[in-house]
């Protein structure tokens, strides 16, 4: 076997691969047969490292150099100054906005500085496509531990004790879920990975299976010991194309380890994953629906009970659990409960990821501690607010969370805060907003998200939700009343206690958190007419400020629908019934004499 | 691929495998493991630094010796290439000139083991601005 003196390891998440980190290696590894140092050096493709604001990312093992925004025309100059003459180079290295000094390391850099990596353990730090780097970092042993050493009930037990709570959103425990799987006897009894991941701008669940696809096959395996279970289901939207292919790499070489078959590590006992694709809606993360699709009906949701660990896939026995819960499951077993159940608060044990977005300086995929407050995600490890405006909100939890404000910045993330707060953990989405975002436009983008997305199996839902989004759209341009907001509250009420599933349930939580948050904004939109933070389009007037024109007629010929008039070096007047507000007069003005109001 | 049999057949492979990738796992703290750079400026090279770190890395995992070995530029002392700068835990780091292959097998023997010091310490002569915080 190759010993390799140094490690060159290249981001390939869906994110940094956009940007070309294919090629990266490419080069790198051509570069470095020029150098005759392929024997040397190994180049690896891991999966997402989570500083996406700064890909595509390539580091340097064993000294630990961090470069960011690394293009293939780069890569002549990494080997040929890092590895052939050990100089950083310096350009690529990180620059701290704050300090504006160059971070080498990862290690002193805010964004990584905080975090508690366990689900997001080997991701950067392995080759997804290569089980035997797994393996190396005690792969497989959580199961061959759970094999040889425990029982069932031990493992749910260890499980229960670690106080890991399904990281889909829910937050349900895990060891009770799989506890009252196991109750329940069958000839046959499935174990199922939610990997529908429908929030938008959440994508840790897509990065694990990128970058660590083996953990969540032997999580899987664990829990088809623990519930007895000999099949596998992956559930996993189509769209995720590079997190299938891993996904069946990894499948293939468990299989031919026989880390997944029948008579595993000689124990035998047997387990085998297969994959199902959906088509990516949202109401298929919720399990009811997620199991019909699977089994070729259509993606709507039962009542519960009975639940799937009853009667869940073809009416046996099921246990569903997001990718994120799998994810923690090996290294539990591995460390052991009391390890885990040190980390995060009272009832919110081990750590969460976020995918930070927005307008936040770091954009990427972070993993902390729970209990971690906002201001210390937002500010210290995503960097602050973009352009330094003012922080307004943070959306956590998707289209079913809400938005919270300063007042909660100090709060401790974790399952019951976010709630108490009117919020939700969701799958773990964080949409950061400044000054500039509209609260009233930012609850309609989520209402029209979830009535795009309802089923329409249930009348609250489907019906209820539309009229939620009319009342919105009648707010952001300006001909509501202010029965309305009282209307809108109501209604989100009703649509909450009597929806079947949680789609409905929590599909009016972006309304509710934003009028209890910022209910001026709502009322200056009804009574003024006006859009506090100028985003909506149809409260938005454009006038011509006359001492600043000069009459130069350049917004008049840029004007698409000729709402501007005016002679040469005369004052110009844009007609606001014919005005379609796109902006583009107030760009060309030289001479700043266009105005929004 | 052969199928892996048992649980202990497992662990053999993650040993083997462990070695290969353990560079990336030390790296991420470093200071609990005896730290060594070797100066791999033009001058280090043309003296033979490469092959002193090839056999520092191969005689240390040889003998069992938890180590991270990296390369690094030049430390100033040009007239004692090649030079190598070993950090034991917890301890000040110390610079070592002249050493060829011989001289680092000493260093491992006599320094690292058993603490010892030996000839060709280059006393240090300089602050470095930005102590770690």
């Amino acid at each position: 076997m190759t010993k390799y003196k140094m490690h060159l390891l290249v981001c390939g998440g869906t994110g940094c691969r956009a940007s070309a980190s294919d090629s990266i290696v490419e080069n790198l590894k051509q570069e470095l047969e020029n150098k005759g140092l392929q024997e040397e050096v190994q180049v690896v493709m891991t999966g997402c490292f989570g500083f996406c604001e700064k890909g595509p990312i390539v580091k340097v093992q064993p000294d630990n150099t961090f470069y960011t925004q690394v293009k293939p025309e780069d890569c002549a100059e990494i080997i040929e100054e890092h590895i052939v003459k050990g100089r950083q180079v310096e350009r690529l290295l990180y620059l701290d906005p704050e300090k504006k000094e160059t971070v080498a390391d990862s290690k002193h850099m805010d964004f990584y500085k905080k975090q508690i990596r366990i689900a997001l353990r080997n991701c950067g730090f392995i080759d997804p496509e290569n089980v035997d780097e797994y393996i190396g970092r005690d792969g497989y042993e959580a199961l061959g531990k759970c094999l040889t050493e425990k029982t069932p009930a031990e493992v749910i037990d260890e499980i229960k004790l670690s106080g890991l709570r399904g990281r889909g959103g829910g937050g349900f425990p895990t060891g009770l879920k799989w506890e009252i799987d196991s109750r329940y006897d069958a000839d046959q009894k499935y174990v199922v990975c939610n990997a529908d991941e429908g929030d938008p701008g959440a994508f840790m669940d897509r990065s694990i299976l990128e970058g660590d696809p083996h953990a969540v096959l032997e999580a899987m395996a664990i829990c088809g010991y623990a519930t007895a279970a000999t099949k596998g289901l992956i559930y996993i939207r189509a769209e995720y194309p590079l997190a299938i292919k891993r996904l069946k790499i990894a499948l293939d070489q468990a299989r031919e380890y026989g880390l997944l078959g029948t008579d595993i590590l000689g124990t035998g006992f047997e387990f085998d994953i297969e994959i199902r694709y959906g088509a990516g809606a949202f109401v298929c993360g919720e399990e009811t629906s997620l199991i019909h699709s699977m089994e070729g009906l259509r993606g709507e949701p039962t009542i519960k009970p009975p639940y799937p660990a009853e009667s869940g896939y073809n009416g046996k026995p099921t246990n569903v659990n997001n990718v994120e819960t799998y994810a923690n499951i090996p290294i539990i077993i591995n460390k052991g409960a009391n390890w885990f159940n040190k980390i995060g608060t009272e009832k919110s044990k081990g750590t969460k990821v976020f995918a930070l977005a927005g307008k936040i300086n770091n954009v990427g995929l972070i993993e902390v501690p729970m209990g971690t407050t906002l201001r210390e995600v937002i500010f210290e490890i995503g960097g602050g607010i973009k352009d330094g405006k003012k922080f307004k909100a943070v959306q956590t939890g998707g289209p079913s969370g809400g938005c919270l404000t300063e007042k909660h910045l100090d709060t401790p993330i974790d399952f019951d805060n976010l709630l108490a707060a009117g919020s939700m953990m969701g799958s773990g989405g964080m949409i950061v907003m400044d000054e500039d975002n509209c609260m009233v436009a930012t609850a309609k983008f989520y209402l029209d998200f979830t009535v795009e997305e309802s089923c329409g199996k249930c009348s609250p839902c489907r019906i209820g939700n539309k009229r939620l989004y009319e009342l919105l759209e009648r707010i952001t341009q300006g001909k509501a009343e202010m029965e309305d907001l009282q209307r809108l509250r109501n209604m989100s009420q009703v649509i909450k206690d009597t929806s079947l599933c949680g789609l409905g349930q929590t599909s009016p939580n972006p309304i509710l958190s934003t009028l209890d948050n910022f209910y001026d904004e709502y009322v200056s939109h009804v009574t003024d007419q006006k859009c506090p933070a100028g985003e909506c389009k149809d409260l938005m007037t454009y006038s011509v400020i006359e001492e600043n024109c000069v009459g130069c007629t350049a917004c008049a010929r840029v004007c698409p629908v000729g709402a501007i008039t005016g002679d040469k070096k005369q004052t110009h007047y844009i007609d606001p019934t014919i005005c379609i507000k796109c902006g583009a007069c107030e760009e060309r003005c030289k001479f700043d004499a266009i105005i929004v109001k | 691929m052969a199928k892996i049999k048992t649980l202990a057949d497992l662990k053999k492979m993650k040993e083997d495998m462990q070695s290969k990738v353990d560079i990336r796992e030390k790296a991420d703290s470093p200071e609990s493991y005896v730290q060594i750079k070797v100066g791999m400026a033009t001058s280090g090279i043309a003296s033979g630094a490469k092959e002193v770190m090839d056999f520092l890395i191969e005689a240390l995992e040889k003998r069992n010796i938890e180590a991270v070995v990296t390369q690094t530029g030049d430390m100033g002392y040009c007239f004692a290439e090649p030079t190598i700068e070993v950090k034991k835990p917890g301890e000040e780091p110390i610079v070592f000139g002249y050493v060829d292959t011989k001289k680092a097998d000493e260093i491992i023997e006599k320094y690292i083991k058993l603490g010892e010091l030996v000839e060709g310490i280059i006393p240090v002569n300089y602050q470095v601005i930005d102590e770690d915080k």
